[in-house]
């Protein structure tokens, strides 16, 4: 026997129910890292090679004057720290981005787009669980850097924390954008050599804009007006406590309109075209 | 475009019905999309009743995933207009989606994650509480005989345990609208026969209205309201017996043959 009763559908969402997706979205993104123990090490193990190895070769070779932030001559390895945590963050968006051309190529994405919340509200969710998972990265870094006396003050810990969240939204954000017009999951490989590596080496993450001028004006400009030159000083200046205004326009900025892009760009069905959606067309 | 001659559409059965029962489950309205310049549905139209089971049948490429990814808004409706119980899904998705429970052709379970897991994400994502959730997916997982796995990993299922995980998973934030995109391929007889068992029994106890995709014949009995679907175009709609007798047709597999048949004759007569 049918036991049809048809109740009159409520429109909208409450705040708790917009509050129980994000939290979800970011639980699940929080045990898929968990469960992906590799994609951990291999993010911490990356910067932890350049500070290692790269910034003892280089100690010698780069004398660091006295720069905001920094109050006194600094090891070249306190120096790059802010910009090794802004690289994990940096090959984290670009991994987020990653596992959503994955997902939307392997369906799961579309478990995320059919809920009833608005298409923004979850791509949003899905870039702020990128984000704080990129966080934890940072602060498991800087407890491993603690001990080759990269040693902020206590207070630098928390005040860097806004910064972390920022940066990590604008690197995901453009992430986005980018998987946005890609088709395919075997085209971002290549995409990524001509976005991570240029962004990381066109910035101050190594080396102060001043030396890059010294050596090239053009240059210079070039570093300054990267994106990810002022998520590096937003983070190297939250990191002792102190705030630089420029960057974190900047940061601010892009993160909007690259979040503003992303979220219009998502095409869905991109990844679905391409082999037909579930199979055929 | 004109339709061929070979089309038999059963208007009379979606007009009496919305005259005597109000608002279809599912009313899909003149809808056509093209990839470029391939048109993958033309002017498609039929709707799904509450409580009644719509098979939608079609070869592989007659347009059924196309179909579905426009009901779950997956893609944009270029032509035409789709309403879940009167919600237009490009006006009001929310109200629309929230209605839906869907169950996609290829696997959308997350692997790494347990039966438990997947599901309290699912519930997460329509807004569901936790408390709430686990109370619900304890119950569906029971019901589904799989309570005894929540803890375990997705991947270690079988095909058919995987389907009976995502329909549970469809069913949870209690939609009144299910849509089942080929869901049994691949799947031994037995487990085709559970899962098609279980659907059916959601029709009758609970009253949802189910359009269920598929290429297979022998999923299709003669009580089921039928859409044929072939190259975009639907060819006839109506109750599965009304179909087969106004093709002169003995079964479903036989009426299918001569409306596919009839439409490509026809198609090649007007080209």
């Amino acid at each position: 026997m049918s036991v049809t009763t048809i109740t009159p559908a409520r429109t909208g969402f409450s705040a708790n129910e917009y509050l129980t997706c994000l939290t979800g979205i970011v639980w699940r993104e929080g045990l898929r890292f968990l469960h992906q123990r590799e994609r951990f090490v291999s993010a911490l193990v990356r910067p932890l090679v350049w500070l290692f190895i790269f910034a003892a070769g280089f100690r010698q070779v780069l004398g660091i004057s006295i720069i905001p932030p920094y109050e006194t001559y600094i090891p070249y390895e306190v120096y790059i720290a802010p910009g090794l945590m802004a690289m994990i963050q940096l090959f984290n968006g670009m991994q987020s981005s990653l596992s959503m051309v994955y997902d939307r190529e392997m369906g799961n994405m579309r478990t995320l787009l059919v809920s009833p919340l608005p298409r923004w509200y979850l791509l949003f969710c899905k870039l702020l669980a990128g984000t704080a998972v990129s966080v934890l990265q940072v602060y498991a870094f800087l407890a491993v850097a603690w001990f080759w006396d990269i040693t902020p003050p206590t207070l630098g810990y928390l005040t860097v924390l806004p910064a972390l969240f920022l940066s990590g939204l604008m690197l995901g954000a453009l992430g986005m954008l980018i998987s946005s017009g890609i088709k395919q999951l075997e085209n971002f490989a290549g995409v990524m050599n001509f976005v991570i590596f240029p962004m990381f080496f066109a910035s101050s993450a190594l080396y102060p804009l001043w030396r890059v001028e010294e050596g090239s004006p053009w240059l210079a400009t070039l570093c300054e007006a990267n994106p990810f030159t002022h998520a590096v000083e937003l983070i190297r200046f939250a990191l002792y406590g102190k705030m630089n205004w420029i960057s974190l326009a900047v940061v601010g900025g892009c993160t909007v309109a690259f979040m503003v892009g992303a979220i219009l760009a998502y095409d869905p069905s991109r990844g679905l075209v391409r082999r037909g959606p579930g199979g055929e067309a | 475009m004109t339709m061929p001659s070979a089309t038999i559409i059963n208007q009379g059965d979606v007009a009496e019905r919305r005259e005597a029962g109000g608002v279809p489950a599912l009313a899909i309205d003149g809808i056509s999309h093209s990839y470029g310049t391939r048109r993958a549905l033309d002017n498609v139209s039929f709707d799904v009743q509450p409580a009644s089971f719509t098979a939608l049948l079609g070869l592989n490429g007659a347009g059924k995933s196309t179909l579905f990814s426009l009901i779950t808004r997956l893609f944009g409706v270029q032509n035409g207009r789709i309403g879940i119980f009167g919600h237009d899904i490009g006006r009001a998705p929310g109200e629309a989606l929230r209605l839906l429970g869907v169950v996609f052709q290829p696997r959308t379970l997350d692997l790494d994650l347990s039966l438990a897991q997947n599901l309290l994400y699912h519930a997460a994502l329509h807004g569901i509480s936790r408390r709430e959730a686990r109370l619900r997916s304890e119950e569906l997982l029971a019901r589904i005989g799989l309570a005894d796995r929540a803890g375990n990993k997705v991947r270690n299922l079988s095909g058919g345990q995987m389907r009976r995980l995502e329909i549970a998973r469809a069913l949870l934030h209690r939609p009144r609208l299910l849509l089942l995109d080929e869901a049994t391929v691949g799947l031994d007889v037995k487990a085709r026969a559970d899962i098609v068992g279980h659907v059916r029994q959601l029709v009758t106890e609970q009253g949802i209205g189910v359009l269920w995709a598929t290429h297979l014949f022998d999923e299709i009995t003669p009580t089921d309201d039928l859409v044929v679907l072939h190259q975009g175009r639907v060819l006839a709609k109506g109750s599965a017996t009304r179909v087969i007798a106004e093709t002169g047709a003995s079964d479903v597999n036989a009426a299918f043959a001569r409306l596919t048949m009839q439409h490509s004759a026809a198609r090649s007569s007007e080209s």
